[in-house]
């Protein structure tokens, strides 16, 4: 049984003293992602029917390439950070939620370095 | 995982149908959730016939009237009847609103009843608002300042003061936060519409010298953080308030003393 004042369960742990941080990265890569996905799709479209040498040429150019990344990181940053809110909204259990999260994170991370490195082996590759 | 249908002892079966129409008048059914902590039985939807010509236009007339004259175990909470205490709080034709400004009228058919959603309910149409009411408590409704009290009233400008505007009126109905996706998914966490509206005229209160102390108790991922801007708050709010952009300015003022 619950013998708990109501006010002990409403303040429960105390507050985190964190989220604007959260928040604020969302927002930023929200932009950012405005940004660099025009970039991507100018890319694709001016690169629609070329072969993978002209792919490769124009990926050796190091703005373009510092973009891609750039649009890695900010992507997989802002899915790390969207997909974490929807598991904290939606999984209850304090065990599944610690797994979710970290499942979430090391699929961000490895959806991260798989891209970095399809770019730079494209840039860099012989 | 959130619970997305009812339990098992929670489903709504149909109830009895209390009066039959007789002889002429303007009749307006009305079906209306019971719930009897007593009787062991699930909840149930019962019919009710009110004659529009005998009775005022509100729907909390009618209930009054369904209380009074036809089965007087119907509970529900109302005071007012003028929408300023905010006890008569429930879901009529799918919308949170109260029941003494909602017209009969307004709804085509038969006027749909139910307690505010995703609370416990105590009987009928009462719900529990215990931990809402304490998550109020947890904010610290009251103005807090370390200056000594002046001799007079603590003075406020009249820019200051119409910053109020728009969040005094609230009457902490709960419409707002039983409306609230995030509310139902983690009211135990989640401080909801009303209270983050509430915190936040605690904060801009230009008379209160605690509001950095009040914005670190609410930079939570919970207790701020769950609300993702859907609105539904302020679709709600009988009052004609915001709790969203109460919301959104206090997130506003989160970033602004960090960047
Ligand atoms: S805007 Fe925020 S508080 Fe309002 S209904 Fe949406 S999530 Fe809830
Ligand atoms: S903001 Fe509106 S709906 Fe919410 S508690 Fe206050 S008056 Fe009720
Ligand atoms: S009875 Fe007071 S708000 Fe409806």
């Amino acid at each position: 049984m619950n013998m708990r004042t109501p006010l002990k369960t409403a303040r429960n742990l105390g507050s985190a003293k964190e989220g604007a941080d959260h928040f604020w990265k969302q927002r930023v890569t929200g932009v950012a992602n405005v940004a660099l996905g025009l970039f991507l799709v100018w890319l694709i479209a001016s690169l629609v029917g070329a072969d993978y040498a002209t792919v490769k040429a124009k990926l050796a150019n190091p703005v373009i390439a510092l973009a891609l990344l750039a649009l890695v990181v900010s992507g997989t940053l802002h899915m790390r950070l969207g997909m974490q809110t929807i598991i904290e909204d939606y999984v209850h259990g304090e065990a599944a939620k610690i797994v979710c999260v970290m499942l979430n994170t090391f699929f961000a991370t490895a959806v991260a370095l798989a891209c970095t490195f399809a770019v730079l082996k494209i840039s860099f590759g012989a | 995982m959130v619970q997305l249908t009812l339990p098992k002892n929670s489903k709504i079966s149909v109830g009895k149908t209390w009066n039959k129409p007789e002889g002429d008048g303007d009749w307006k059914e009305f079906k209306i959730y019971r719930w009897n902590p007593d009787d062991g039985l699930n909840p149930r939807l019962d019919t009710f016939y009110v004659d529009r010509s005998q009775c005022g236009p509100m729907v909390l007339d009618a209930l009054i009237k369904i209380k009074s004259e036809i089965d007087p175990t119907l509970t529900l909470r109302r005071s007012c009847r003028e929408g300023i205490c905010g006890s008569c709080a429930m879901n009529i034709d799918g919308t949170n609103t109260l029941a003494c400004l909602k017209g009969m009228d307004e709804v085509d058919g038969a006027v749909k009843v139910y307690p505010l959603p995703h609370m416990q309910v105590i009987k009928d149409l009462v719900p529990d608002m215990t931990n809402f009411y304490a998550q109020h408590r947890s904010i610290e409704p009251w103005l807090k300042t370390d200056t000594a009290t002046p001799p007079t009233e603590w003075k406020q400008s009249r820019g200051d003061r119409e910053k109020l505007d728009g969040l005094y009126e609230c009457i902490l109905c709960a419409c707002c936060s039983t409306s609230c996706p995030s509310y139902w998914w983690n009211s135990d966490r989640y401080l909801g519409p009303a209270i983050l509206l509430q915190a936040y005229r605690w904060v801009i209160d230009s008379r209160d010298e605690a509001t950095g102390e009040r914005l670190d108790n609410l930079e939570d991922p919970f207790r701020l953080y769950r609300c993702h801007t859907i609105m539904n708050c302020a679709k709600a709010c009988p009052k004609g308030l915001s709790p969203a952009k109460a919301i959104a300015e206090l997130k506003k003022l989160m970033v602004e003393r960090r960047v």
